[in-house]
């Protein structure tokens, strides 16, 4: 092959003149599927894949009495994080994140899932159990009725009885003991009879359709408690260790998510209340950046500078550069 | 004798302008340039021949559907093969990514080439991660309620709504594997139409 197939200043604009190669398309896809295929039945049947049973409402409560029952209380009394969570799902006044100053997009869209946390995961179950129990019926009846300080006077003095009461096996071994509590025992011990024995798991995605595949309110709720977030952590699948770009058990997981992770283990963001909002806004502009390269200037003369494709064309250039200048042609140079 | 061109139907002008576009000489070459000889170029092709292994292993999986592979080991399988062709594909793609910007091989009007491709990868972001979500174990369940909170945040959580998993399955098996595959299928054209992108000068103060 002569040096005169190599011009030194080629057109990119321009049909290539210089010199050719032989190439086969379809033996190189053929040989590319078959190489892939074979790297892939080998890599699943070294590694094969995580697959974690997921936390049901009942391994919860069986697992981590307390932790379910508290969570409970605090669905029943609004202190959960749902219940101060703001759009998309509950309206709190002020709550959503804001991008920069106050502008926030959760707010502005407003409430487009709305869940209200003592109906969806408290109330709303027990109407089940309840049509065939007298004294839940009652129970439900009297704490719907009674007015909203009513009711905190009930579930505060619970939830401080909560806090003292000890379990064994999962079973409480000692009673909450006397109180005002007002109906809030009766409706509690309730769901949590229907959480062991898994009727809350299906109370939690029963709507008055027969099929059923949105999780929405049964997520919500397991992700208000802390035995989510304990399983979580023994997996390292924390915000702090990475989080969603880990995987259950030594799997590389979503290493493309590298970048969105890294925002959230540094500063201003690893602290900031407003971190998602200003992450997000950080990866949109940084995507359509990515999408822009060939329009940005100083990013696309990067190539030029970095010199890598002397690498990736080094026997194209030691030809090239053999030529003497006339026999190529020279052409003005588009970036 | 073959009858002439017909350009007044739209047939026969779709004919004529992808024929003109896609000469079958160009479409199905058997020769490139000299300079298309570095290992770098083959991660493009690898990037489709994962993607091919996705697509084959997703439809074997969804021939028994969703909760299948949990309770079988060829399904379990099976949805390793998913999972470590996603990986390569992701490796190979993002080799392919960074060879073509060293290459600046957006130059001489291939800017929407490079676009294409990087639409992709995003999209290719969004398929995996739905395939994450639709899992149905203890990595689904996190990861839905961790990445809630972003895409609320941005507001997309509204309408894309992570704890959902029956709309999260049907992007993850129809809407994105058909956007990637389109664009993929578009990317490819572009690169068949203005072949791929020529060295950049041999020496910089060549003007």
């Amino acid at each position: 092959m002569t040096v005169a197939g190599f011009p030194r200043n080629p057109d990119p604009s321009a049909e290539w003149t210089g010199a050719k190669r032989p190439y086969d398309l379809i033996k190189e896809a053929t040989v590319a599927l078959v190489a892939v295929t074979l790297l892939t039945v080998l890599l699943a049947a070294l590694f094969s894949s995580p697959d974690d049973k997921p936390v049901t409402v009942s391994s919860w409560a069986a697992a981590a009495p307390k932790d379910f029952l508290t969570t409970a209380l605090s669905e029943l009394d609004g202190t959960s994080g749902i219940a101060s969570y703001g759009p998309p799902y509950t309206k709190v006044p002020g709550a959503g994140q804001n991008i920069i100053g106050h502008l926030s997009i959760e707010r502005l869209l407003g409430v487009q899932i709305p869940i209200n946390p003592a109906e969806a995961f408290v109330l709303g179950p027990l109407s089940i159990p309840a049509q065939t129990s007298l004294p839940l019926r009652a129970a439900l009846r009297d704490y719907r009725r009674a007015g909203a300080a009513r009711q905190q006077v009930w579930t505060t003095a619970f939830g401080k009885a909560l806090a003292r009461a000890q379990f064994q096996n999962g079973r409480l071994v000692r009673p909450f003991g006397p109180g005002s509590y007002g109906p809030v025992p009766i409706l509690i011990e309730n769901l949590f009879a229907m959480a062991r024995s898994g009727a809350l798991d299906g109370a939690l995605i029963s709507t008055s359709r027969f099929y059923q595949t949105n999780f929405t309110k049964a997520l919500l709720f397991l992700s208000d408690g802390g035995y989510l977030k304990e399983r979580a952590a023994q997996q390292h699948l924390l915000g702090s260790q990475w989080g969603m770009m880990n995987e259950t058990g030594n799997y590389p997981g979503q290493a493309w998510l590298w970048l969105y992770t890294f925002w959230y283990q540094v500063p201003p963001f690893a602290t900031s209340t407003n971190a998602d909002a200003q992450i997000w806004a950080i990866m949109a502009i940084l995507s359509v950046a990515l999408v822009c390269v060939p329009f940005i200037p100083g990013v696309r003369s990067l190539p030029r500078h970095l010199r890598i494709y002397r690498l990736i064309w080094r026997d194209y250039y030691r030809m090239a550069e053999r030529a003497p200048p006339a026999v190529a042609p020279v052409v003005p140079q588009q970036e | 004798m073959s009858a002439p061109e017909k350009a007044s139907t739209w047939t026969g002008r779709v004919r004529r302008a992808a024929v003109d576009a896609f000469p079958p000489e160009r479409l199905l070459p058997e020769t490139q340039p000299v300079y298309v000889a570095s290992w770098v170029y083959v991660f493009g092709v690898l990037s489709l021949a994962a993607f091919a292994v996705i697509i084959a292993s997703g439809c074997v999986l969804a021939l028994a559907g969703p909760a299948w592979w949990h309770g079988s080991s060829i399904g379990h399988f099976v949805n390793s093969l998913h999972l470590w062709s996603t990986e390569l594909f992701f490796f190979f793609m993002v080799v392919h990514l960074w060879a073509k910007f060293f290459m600046a091989a957006w130059r001489g009007r291939r800017a929407l080439t490079w676009m294409t491709g990087a639409v992709v990868f995003l999209i290719s972001i969004g398929a995996a991660f739905t395939g994450y979500l639709s899992q149905q174990n203890l990595d689904s369940q996190w990861i839905a309620g961790q990445a809630k909170d972003g895409l609320n945040a941005s507001g997309i959580g509204s309408f894309f709504n992570v704890l959902n998993y029956g709309q999260m399955l049907m992007w993850h098996i129809v809407l994105l594997p058909l956007a990637v595959a389109v664009l993929v299928g578009l990317h490819i054209l572009l690169v068949r139409r203005v072949g791929v992108c020529p060295p950049l000068p041999a020496r910089e103060e060549t003007p």
